[in-house]
C-alpha cells in the first residue's frame, strides 16, 4: 500500500511542527524520515499513524483519504520510542493484544503470536513480563505485537534509539531483512543519518518542519539540494571561497582553485564550499601545483578509512581528509608533518535569496 | 585568525584531546564524589538521641495513650458490657449502618471523578486545565465546617434550590443523601491526587500502542489503563474511605443530628458523649479507632506493593541478546 502526504501542516500552539508537508512512500517500500531533533519527523509519523490529527493537508492510505479516520481504524502497526510494551502483560499478551481486541478466535492467537514469537526468536520469552527484557529483546517483541494483526503500514519511531551501538547495528539488518521478507511498506525516523542509508529505500530529509530532499538514498548523497542537506549528511569540509571571474578561488588570498561549478548569482563575492573529506587527496609533493600546504594534526586510523585532521595556515583552515589505509601507508604520516592537500571534488551552491 | 581556524572545522568525536590547552584535566578537581561521603560529618550522638526521644515522646503523649484510652475506657466494664453498649442502642446501630452507607458511595462517586479527573488532566492539554487542578485542591482548603454550610445556603428551606425543591417534595438536608454529598465534597480530591502523579508518569504511550492495535475507548480503559493505575487507586481509595468514615464538621451541619435518622458515627460518638454516656461513646469510638487501624494496615501493604513494583527486577541478569 503506498502513503501519499498532502500539504500538512501541524502546529503547536505558536510553534509549527509541519509547515505544508508533501512526501510519497511507494507501496513496499523502506522510508526513512531523517532530520535534527525538532525537525517535525516524529510528528509525521504520528500524523501518518492518525495519533495526531493535522492542521490542514490530507494522508492518503492508496487512493483513501484517510485524514479523519481514528488511529484505531487505520490498521497501521505503529513501534514507538521506548517500545510501550504493555508492563503489566506477558511477552504473549503484549504480542496478543491487537488480536485479542479484534476478537480472534483463541486457538489462532495461539498461532500467531506463536509464529510471530519463533520469528524473533524469543518463544521462550512468552511467559515473561517485559520488565525482565533486554532493550534489545523488547524492541523486538514491540515490533511483532505491532505486526500481529497484520497492518498494511508499519511505522517505525527512532527504533533503535535507545540501544547500544552493537545492538543498534544488528537490529537495523535485522530490519532490512525482516521488510524484504514481509514487504510490509515501512516507514521509520531517526536522525542517524548513517541508519537511513543504510536500510531504507527511500530518505526524506527534513528541517524545521519542512521537506528539504527526498530521494533514493544514493540519489540524495551525491546531489544533495543544499547546504542543510550536505551539512546534515555529516562529516563536510566547509570551506570559505572567493569568487574571481568564475573560478572559485580558496581562502582571502592565493590561488588554489576548487574544481566546483560556480553560479551565476554569486560569480564574484564571497561563498562557502563543500568538500567532503574523501574528495581530498594527500601528497607529499605539489603535483600539479594546485594544492595546499597542511600539517598533519591528528590521525585516526580505526575504521576502513584513516582519517587525518589537517591545518592548512596558510588559509588558516582545519580540514578532515579520510583516506585509504594503503595510502596512508604509503605516504607513512605522522603528526606534525608538512604535507599537500589536493580537493579532486567541491560543491557550491546557490544562494537562496528567499531567506 | 582563530575565528577562521573555527570556520573550517567540523566537530570531530574523539578530538578532545587536540584542543586539551583550554580544557581542565579531570583529576585537577579537588573533590572526587566519594570524600564528599567520608568527610560529611555524622550529627553527635546527643543530638540523634535527643530528637529521636522528642518524636517518641510526642507520638506516645499525642498518639499512643490517647488510642490506648480509648479502648481502656471502653473496655472498663468488661467485653460484655462493651457488646451491650455497641449493640443495644438502636441509634448506635442505625448510626453504624448510615456511615456504613455513607462511607462506600462516597468513595464510589470519588473514583469516578478522581478517574476522569487525572485522565483529562494528565492526558489532555486544554484551556482551563490549571483552574481545573487549583479547583480540586478546594475541599482541602476549605473548612469542613464551611462546606457544611455552603450545602445549608445551596439545599436550605431559604437556600438557592431550597424553593423548588420544597415544590417538588425534595429534601437534601437532614437526610442520609445530604450526608452523602457533603462527604463526597470533603473526600474528592483523595482519588484525583494519587491518580495524577501515576498517570503523568506512566505517559500515554501504551494507551497509544493500544489504539494503533485497534482497541476501542473501553478496551483501552479496562485492560491498559485501570491495570496500570490499580495500586495508586487502591491507595487513594483507602485514603478515601478512612476520611469518609471519620468526617465530622461537614456533616455535623448538614445533618441535623437526628438521632437513629443522620447519625453517622462520629456524630453519634459526640450525642453519646453529650448525654454523659461516656461508656457508649468510648464504645464506639474505639471501633472507629479500629477502622482507623485498619485503613492504616492496608495502606501499608498497598504501599508495600507500589514500592515492590517499583523495584521490578529490572534486566540485567536476563540480558541474553
Amino acid at each position: 500500500m503506498s502513503i501519499t502526504v498532502q500539504n500538512v501542516t501541524k502546529r503547536f500552539g505558536a510553534f509549527v511542527a509541519l509547515d505544508d508537508v508533501s512526501v510519497t512512500c511507494p507501496a513496499g517500500e523502506l522510508v526513512a524520515l531523517l532530520g535534527p531533533s525538532g525537525s517535525g519527523k516524529t510528528t509525521l509519523l504520528r500524523v501518518i499513524a492518525g495519533l495526531e490529527v493535522p492542521d490542514g493537508g490530507t494522508v492518503l492510505f492508496a487512493d483513501d483519504d484517510i485524514t479523519r479516520h481514528s488511529a484505531r481504524d487505520r490498521n497501521v502497526g505503529f513501534v514507538f520510542q521506548h517500545y510501550a510494551l504493555f508492563r503489566h502483560m506477558t511477552v504473549f499478551e503484549n504480542v496478543a493484544f491487537g488480536l485479542r481486541v479484534r476478537k480472534w478466535p483463541e486457538q489462532r492467537v495461539k498461532e500467531r503470536v506463536k509464529e510471530l514469537l519463533h520469528l524473533v526468536r524469543l518463544e521462550e520469552k512468552a511467559p515473561l513480563y517485559p520488565a525482565n527484557l533486554s532493550g534489545g529483546q523488547k524492541q523486538r517483541i514491540a515490533l511483532v505485537r505491532a505486526l500481529a494483526p497484520e497492518p498494511k503500514l508499519l511505522l517505525l519511531d527512532e527504533p533503535f534509539g535507545a540501544l547500544d551501538a552493537k545492538v543498534r547495528a544488528e537490529l537495523r539488518d535485522w530490519l532490512r531483512r525482516f521488510h524484504d521478507e514481509l514487504n510490509v511498506t515501512s516507514i521509520f525516523v531517526t536522525h542517524d543519518q548513517e541508519e537511513a542509508f543504510e536500510v531504507a529505500d527511500r530518505v526524506v530529509v527534513l528541517n524545521k518542519g519542512r521537506i528539504e530532499q527526498q530521494g533514493a538514498p544514493i540519489e540524495v548523497f551525491e546531489h544533495p539540494a543544499n547546504e542543510f542537506v550536505m551539512d546534515f549528511l555529516g562529516n563536510v569540509n566547509k570551506l570559505p571561497v572567493r569568487v574571481e571571474g568564475g573560478r572559485a578561488l580558496l581562502g582571502e588570498t592565493g590561488d588554489v582553485e576548487l574544481p566546483a561549478k560556480v553560479f551565476g548569482a554569486s560569480a564574484n563575492g564571497r561563498t562557502d564550499a563543500y568538500i567532503r573529506p574523501h574528495e581530498l587527496d594527500i601528497s607529499r609533493t605539489a603535483e600539479g601545483g594546485n594544492c595546499m600546504l597542511a600539517k598533519v594534526v591528528h590521525i585516526n586510523p580505526a575504521g576502513s578509512v584513516v582519517k587525518v585532521r589537517l591545518l592548512a595556515e596558510d588559509f588558516g583552515l582545519m580540514i578532515n581528509v579520510d583516506i585509504a589505509p594503503d595510502r596512508y601507508r604509503a605516504l607513512a604520516l605522522k603528526p606534525g608533518e608538512s604535507v599537500f592537500v589536493t580537493p579532486k571534488a567541491a560543491k557550491i551552491f546557490e544562494p537562496d535569496y528567499a531567506i | 585568525m582563530k575565528d577562521e581556524l573555527k570556520n573550517g572545522e567540523e566537530p570531530v568525536p574523539g578530538d578532545a584531546a587536540a584542543r586539551a590547552p583550554d580544557g581542565v584535566p579531570l583529576s585537577s578537581f579537588p573533590l572526587h564524589p566519594s570524600s564528599f561521603q567520608a568527610k560529611r560529618a555524622r550529627d553527635p550522638l546527643w543530638v540523634r538521641v535527643l530528637l529521636t526521644a522528642l518524636a517518641l515522646g510526642f507520638l506516645t503523649v499525642l498518639v499512643v495513650v490517647p488510642v490506648i484510652a480509648v479502648f481502656a475506657e471502653a473496655l472498663a466494664d468488661g467485653f460484655g458490657a462493651y457488646w451491650e453498649y455497641l449493640t443495644d442502642d438502636p441509634d448506635t446501630r442505625h448510626a453504624v449502618l448510615v456511615t456504613l452507607t455513607v462511607a462506600p458511595i462516597a468513595v464510589c462517586a470519588n473514583i469516578v471523578f478522581g478517574v476522569a479527573a487525572a485522565w483529562a488532566i494528565a492526558r489532555f492539554r486544554f484551556r482551563g486545565r490549571t483552574l481545573l487542578v487549583t479547583l480540586i485542591d478546594v475541599p482541602f482548603a476549605v473548612s469542613p465546617v464551611v462546606a457544611g454550610l455552603m450545602f445549608v445556603l445551596l439545599f436550605g428551606l431559604q437556600g438557592f434550590f431550597g424553593p423548588w425543591l420544597r415544590a417538588n417534595g425534595l429534601q437534601v438536608l437532614f437526610t442520609v443523601p445530604g450526608l452523602i454529598l457533603a462527604t463526597t465534597f470533603v473526600t474528592l480530591p483523595f482519588v484525583a491526587r494519587e491518580l495524577i502523579p501515576v498517570m503523568e508518569a506512566i505517559g500515554p504511550d501504551e494507551e497509544l500502542a493500544a489504539l494503533s492495535l485497534g482497541a476501542n475507548g473501553r478496551q483501552i480503559f479496562w485492560r491498559i489503563t485501570l491495570p496500570n493505575i490499580k495500586w495508586g487507586l487502591l491507595y487513594g481509595v483507602i485514603l478515601c474511605n478512612a476520611r469518609a468514615m471519620g468526617e465530622f464538621g461537614a456533616v455535623y451541619v448538614v445533618s441535623g443530628r437526628i438521632a437513629g435518622e443522620t447519625c453517622t458515627m462520629p456524630l453519634q460518638v459526640e450525642v453519646l458523649f453529650q448525654d454523659f454516656n461516656s461508656p457508649a461513646a468510648f464504645a464506639l469510638a474505639s471501633v472507629l479507632t479500629m477502622l482507623a487501624v485498619v485503613t492504616l494496615l492496608l495502606k501499608v501493604w498497598v504501599e508495600g506493593r507500589v514500592e515492590k513494583k517499583k523495584d521490578d527486577p529490572q534486566i540485567s541478569q536476563t540480558n541474553t541478546d
